[in-house]
């Protein structure tokens, strides 16, 4: 039943761009696919945020629209279909869980340009994929809590079980692990983007199990309301979240896509449109690190900062030998950095961390 | 760690509430043969209304007047436009959830990141400080008693008082209470608003004290949720507070088994509060026999003779 309604919301706003469909020289028109709400504060508001910047940038000459809260299946490939027939000529589908939708809609509309989020199929020509290293983040903010944690529980409320959610996890434990060896991972699964009644509820549990540092990659900042009623601190995921600052928001990872739809906007614009594959981290601005407050200690706070200095400069990879599986087996040697080809299908715990990935 | 019985006890009804109250509504509203398939909508209005007039006023009980008040109002709008103008039950109900969502987001603006007042613990005198139980079921705030209690007294009232017939009888045979003299539609109105009121009740339960915060959005399918149960407890008050509570526990449950870490698939946890809940009704029901839907439910009435 839940499933009736973004759809009707997507018929609703997408017949209503027909109407506005005219003639040849109009402005190229920008469609965003969102999983979730533009309120959220956190993965939607960012895209969102970008998508109000390109309409900044380009005033004029781009005309953008969006349908947000698109279940992931069937209702997106109708969400994106009512969208290419309304003239969008570059579709931004904004979830991972639009793979099939979008390479399904693309194959019947040649002409339109689709960008697909965080996945990693490209079937048509007309299909680029783009990504941002999260990890780089997660990287800096796993040395955090590393640091931070006194009870030695770190509480990890994870979505659902897909590589750039499980390189997430692994990320951050071992940068934890590598300044406090003692450091346990607790991840409970929720199944959902975005439900705050859970998120909240999976952060009270973490919480209860003795957790004082938690990491989200949930979309609400429910889980932030529950860290401050009970004093233990977390990082804003996505969006800065800065409303809880100083804590329990202690830093936090931004995703900044705008110089990149700008880009693609522009490209779409010029006719050098080309199916392309992007993954970027925190160097070309495209992950960014909120600002970390001073209930970090300033040494955190420095050590922090050398380590998202040397991943922007190159100089280190967060994924470098020696790293065992979690079964024990050699997956890096000293000294070797991950592919991004394992990176990207990443279904595996690295060694240390406790419990298993969900299918 | 082991996972704390009493804690766990203690979260699960306060997961459980909204839903519960959300679903008590619906629950009379059907029973007068109305689906109003707005929960959802009514919910989340509930919920930023409340925490609006919460956040203004600094006082919880004025929001949750605010939220029972805001659900009713909505409610109104379903019940003209299905009691008065005949329309489509269904697409009424569905078309007062996109419109709740999307008035909900707009009133909403400016109000994320903001905490509401605390509402605060209602110690009861001496029960509070028995052990185990007084931390479970005595200590927490008036509108988990007022749930449970509202449940006594719908499910007392539909059983043994003249007015509890009346609206049943109305959700079975329309015709027949008609001819009795009873006005149908102006006790299906009054049914309509009462379920609104504790949906609106629900979902500011939700932003006021199970979050405790507004975010767009943020019942996320809790409407739907209510919906499912009524059904599958039978039309039945307690068996819905039965279900309510299971679903709150396993949900509560589950998370927890994860943060400690025992070793059962996060998939097979994920999913078992849909699971067991939907088998336990089904199988206190199957027993005695269901009691089926109300007969005249989702069917429009007007009297023409």
């Amino acid at each position: 039943m839940t499933r009736l309604i973004p759809t009707l919301a997507g018929f609703t706003l997408a017949a209503g761009l027909g109407l506005s469909a005219a003639a040849q020289d109009d402005p190229v028109k920008a469609a965003f696919v969102y999983v979730g709400s533009i309120g959220d504060f956190g993965w939607t508001y960012e895209h969102n945020e970008s998508r109000l910047a390109v309409e900044e940038h380009f005033g004029d000459a781009v005309e953008t629209s969006y349908v947000e809260n698109v279940p992931e299946g069937a209702d997106a490939e109708r969400v994106m279909t009512q969208m290419a027939l309304a003239g969008a000529d570059i579709i931004f589908t904004t979830s991972f869980g639009y793979m099939d939708a979008t390479n399904n809609v693309a194959a019947k509309f040649p002409d339109v340009k689709f960008e697909h989020a965080t996945g990693y199929r490209r079937d048509h020509p007309n299909v680029s994929t783009y990504s941002a290293r999260f990890y780089e983040g997660r990287a800096v903010i796993g040395h955090i809590a590393g640091h931070m944690t006194e009870s030695n529980i770190v509480g990890y409320i994870a979505s659902y079980p897909i590589p750039e959610v499980i390189r997430g996890i692994n990320s951050a434990y071992l940068h934890a692990k590598a300044v406090n060896p003692d450091v346990d991972f607790r991840v409970v699964w929720v199944f959902t983007w975005f439900d705050p009644a859970v998120e909240a509820e999976a952060a009270q549990a973490l919480i209860d199990q003795g957790a004082d540092v938690i990491m989200q990659h949930t979309d609400s900042t429910a889980p932030m309301t529950v860290m401050a009623e009970a004093g233990v601190i977390g990082f804003g995921q996505a969006s800065d979240m800065a409303a809880f600052a100083p804590a329990p928001r202690v830093a936090s990872i931004i995703d900044n896509w705008a110089p990149y739809y700008i880009d693609r906007v522009q490209a779409v614009i010029d006719g050098t449109w080309e199916s392309t594959d992007t993954w970027d981290g925190i160097a070309p601005g495209m992950v960014e690190l909120g600002e970390m407050t001073d209930a970090i200690p300033a040494d955190v706070r420095a050590s922090a900062q050398a380590i998202a200095e040397s991943i922007a400069a190159g100089d280190y990879h967060p994924f470098t030998g020696p790293i065992a599986r979690q079964d024990g087996t050699l997956w890096l040697d000293v000294g070797e950095v991950a592919d991004d080809g394992t990176m990207l299908g990443m279904d595996f715990y690295v060694e240390g961390l406790s419990g298993e990935i969900p299918n | 760690m082991g996972i704390d019985p009493v804690t766990l006890a203690f979260w699960l009804i306060v997961a459980a509430t909204p839903i519960l109250l959300a679903g008590l509504g619906e629950l009379v509203v059907e029973r007068a043969g109305v689906l109003n398939l707005g929960v959802e909508g009514m919910m989340i209005t509930g919920a930023v209304c409340g925490f609006i007039a919460a956040v203004h006023s600094g006082s919880p009980v004025l929001g949750f007047l605010a939220a029972a008040l805001a659900g009713a109002a909505l409610a109104l709008l379903f019940g003209v436009l299905t009691q008065i103008l005949l329309a489509n039950q269904v697409a009424s109900g569905l078309a007062l959830t996109l419109f709740g969502l999307g008035l909900s987001a707009l009133l909403g603006i400016g109000y994320s990141g903001i905490s509401p007042p605390p509402v605060p613990r209602l110690d009861l005198p001496g029960l509070s400080d028995l052990p185990v139980l007084g931390r479970i079921l005595f200590s927490h705030d008036a509108m988990v008693y007022l749930s449970v209690a509202a449940v006594a007294a719908i499910a007392w009232a539909l059983r043994a008082t003249r007015w509890g017939l009346i609206l049943r009888a109305v959700g079975e045979n329309p015709g027949a209470a008609h001819a009795l003299g009873y006005k149908v539609v102006r006790i299906r109105l009054l049914a309509i608003l009462f379920g609104g009121a504790l949906a609106g009740l629900g979902g500011a339960y939700l932003s006021l004290v199970r979050v405790p915060q507004w975010t767009e959005g943020m019942t996320a399918g809790a409407g739907w949720i209510a919906l499912a149960m009524v059904v599958f407890s039978g039309w039945k008050p307690w068996r819905l507070l039965l279900g309510a509570w299971l679903f709150g526990g396993v949900t509560a449950a589950q998370l927890r088994f994860q943060a400690q870490g025992i070793p059962v698939p996060a998939e097979l946890l994920s999913m078992s509060p849909y699971v067991i809940t939907i088998l336990v009704l089904v199988l206190i029901s199957s027993g005695r026999g269901m009691a089926g839907a109300p007969a005249a439910l989702g069917r429009p009435f007007h009297a023409t003779g």
